[in-house]
């Protein structure tokens, strides 16, 4: 198990930074470029969701290839 | 009745109606918000329409995780007790306020700027009252019973919802649609005051958590709880663990379950607001005691077993049920009575309305905003029948809502240690609930419009399912995979 954990460790790198590159350039460069209203989205993808996902998956990937949650 | 439990029970129900207040607070504002816009967001400014948006569909929500941050470090620093009485009375304030702005007419663009400054204040409160709350019932209850004893706080959620629907309702119909417009809308948010009051004569009494107070007679209260909470590694790693294995999913799945499926109901199948939230509230107090039912449970068979087999279920039967929703209310297989179907034009608004075999009935009134532009609200009304239909597929969603949110804070207690714990398990919960939660029906409904302009897939009105079914999967793995089994309650 702590070998299928410390694998998945890639995968969550892997995925929260594709995630965070996939909010900003696919779902809120778009919007950026609409105004208005799209603004509201477009800055939850930004500023909110994109950093969550792409830092917080990644620190968690992170440690889990480290071994952190060998012993958990 | 034992002094013991009698005593217990008075804390449950102190911390209860408290954190069911906030939450009557903090939902008022999305559910009158169609009235709070016209009112404070005039549709002809760009910059209030904008102000809007952000207040009524993210504000509130995005500032959750920072309440979590600063009354989560008082309550460290200070004690549970005192901290949740400032987020509740933080809380109240700022709703009574709401209901005294005066409108946008009178007072120009302070509107809807004081509306923005209130609605974060509401957002901060709730951030910190939650972890508050359920700290204060977990160090308080037995450890065996600890998952039964604070589900009682998980009830309050829904519980605040269904008051603040009620209360909405009540206010409607006790005037003209004209005066609710005109003043009544306020009274939902004056009224909060007087409850507020009445909570914190009850809270005012309770005394502080044993476990804290111990922890503090000892000296061993943590002196920068967010430094020990998010600056250590051996605690962050617990911190993501919770917020990517558990809460995240549990937060989808309560907005999913709760609020997606009013904002589907209302805006995608168009179905009439009366029965929607009928239908909504029976769903919702039908669901209710299985709160209790999984917290307790939960004691005895461990918590993430149930939390993962409610995420487990919530992603395989989303589409199902929501696709079986939508086709309830959709009126186009439907057989027209024949000469029911009528035009009427008055002014710039035609309405035309249809009547069904099945006792349905429909009605679109377009109005002409400008020689380019037509405004079009479809409205629906379904059979007893369906009513009752649509009420099981809410009950069922609801369901898996309790399996993954009544365990949930006995589990994210047992997580941290006493001297972080407040700090520690308030950011995970709201960042799981307030941001990915909270936003998902924005997110979703803007994932649905898009779908239907771009018309590529077969059921567009189910494309906005994907954001919580992705993202609970992946929670889903993380839970199975990283969280410790605990067949038997951790002590």
């Amino acid at each position: 198990m702590n070998l299928i954990k410390r694998i998945l460790g890639i995968v969550w790198i892997g995925l929260g930074s594709g995630a965070g590159i996939y909010l900003i350039y696919f779902q809120a460069v778009p919007l950026w470029a609409k105004g208005g209203n799209d603004l509201v989205p477009a800055i939850i993808y930004t500023f909110v969701l994109a950093p969550l996902i792409s830092i917080g998956m990644s620190l968690f990937g992170y440690y889990s290839l480290q071994g952190e949650f060998d012993k958990i | 009745m034992s002094t013991k439990k009698q005593s217990l029970a008075y804390i449950i129900s102190a911390s209860s109606v408290g954190t069911l207040i906030e939450w009557y607070d903090f939902y008022i504002f999305g559910s009158l918000a169609t009235v709070l816009s016209t009112k404070f967001f005039p549709t002809d400014n760009p910059t209030a329409a904008f102000l809007n948006t952000l207040a009524t569909f993210a504000a509130g929500f995005v500032v959750r995780p920072f309440g979590a941050l600063v009354f989560g470090r008082l309550g460290d620093l200070i004690g549970r007790k005192y901290t949740f009485m400032v987020t509740l009375m933080l809380m109240g304030g700022a709703t009574f306020a709401i209901g005294l702005i005066p409108s946008y007419a009178t007072i120009g663009a302070w509107a809807p700027i004081l509306v923005l400054t209130l609605r974060l204040l509401q957002g901060l409160a709730l951030g910190g009252e939650y972890g508050g709350a359920a700290t204060y019932v977990a160090e308080h209850a037995p450890a065996e019973r600890r998952g039964f004893f604070t589900s009682w706080i998980q009830t309050t959620a829904t519980l605040g919802l269904v008051i603040s629907l009620a209360v909405i309702m009540a206010t409607r119909a006790s005037m003209s649609k004209e005066a609710f417009d005109d003043y009544g809308w306020r009274i939902p948010f004056l009224v909060s005051i007087l409850m507020v009051l009445v909570s914190l004569l009850i809270r005012k009494n309770m005394e502080e958590s044993p476990m804290f107070a111990k922890a503090k007679a000892e000296g061993n209260i943590s002196k920068n709880p967010l430094k020990e909470s998010f600056g250590n590694k051996l605690n962050l790693k617990y911190v993501l663990l919770a917020l990517f294995g558990a809460t995240m999913g549990q937060g989808l799945v309560w907005y999913t379950g709760q609020f997606y499926a009013q904002t589907f109901l209302l805006k995608i199948c168009n179905l009439d607001d009366i029965q929607t939230n009928m239908i909504l509230v029976i769903g919702l107090l039908l669901g209710t005691p299985l709160f209790v039912i999984f917290g307790a449970l939960s004691d005895k068979i461990g918590r993430k077993g149930i939390m993962m087999a409610g995420m487990i279920i919530a992603v395989f039967s989303y589409r199902p049920i929501f696709d079986q929703m939508y086709k309830t209310v959709d009126v186009t297989n439907k057989t027209v009575i024949p000469g029911s179907e009528k035009s009427i034009l008055n002014g710039n608004t035609m309405t035309i309305t249809k009547e069904f075999t099945d006792g349905s009935s429909y009605k679109n009134v377009i109005t002409e905003v400008s020689t380019d532009k037509t405004e079009s609200k479809i409205s629906i009304k379904i059979n007893e029948t369906d009513q009752w239909t649509l009420v099981g597929y809410v009950f069922l969603l609801i369901s898996f809502v309790t399996m993954a949110y009544g365990p949930i804070a006995a589990f994210l207690v047992e997580m941290f240690p006493t001297k972080i714990r407040y700090t520690s398990m308030s950011l995970p919960y709201h960042i799981g609930n307030g941001v990915f939660g909270g936003l998902m029906p924005a997110i979703a409904t803007f994932l649905v419009s898009n779908a239907q302009t771009a018309g590529v897939v077969q059921k567009p009105y189910l494309e906005g399912l994907n954001y919580p079914i992705a993202l609970i999967s992946v929670c889903v793995v993380i839970g199975i995979i990283y969280i410790k089994s605990d067949k038997k309650a951790a002590s």
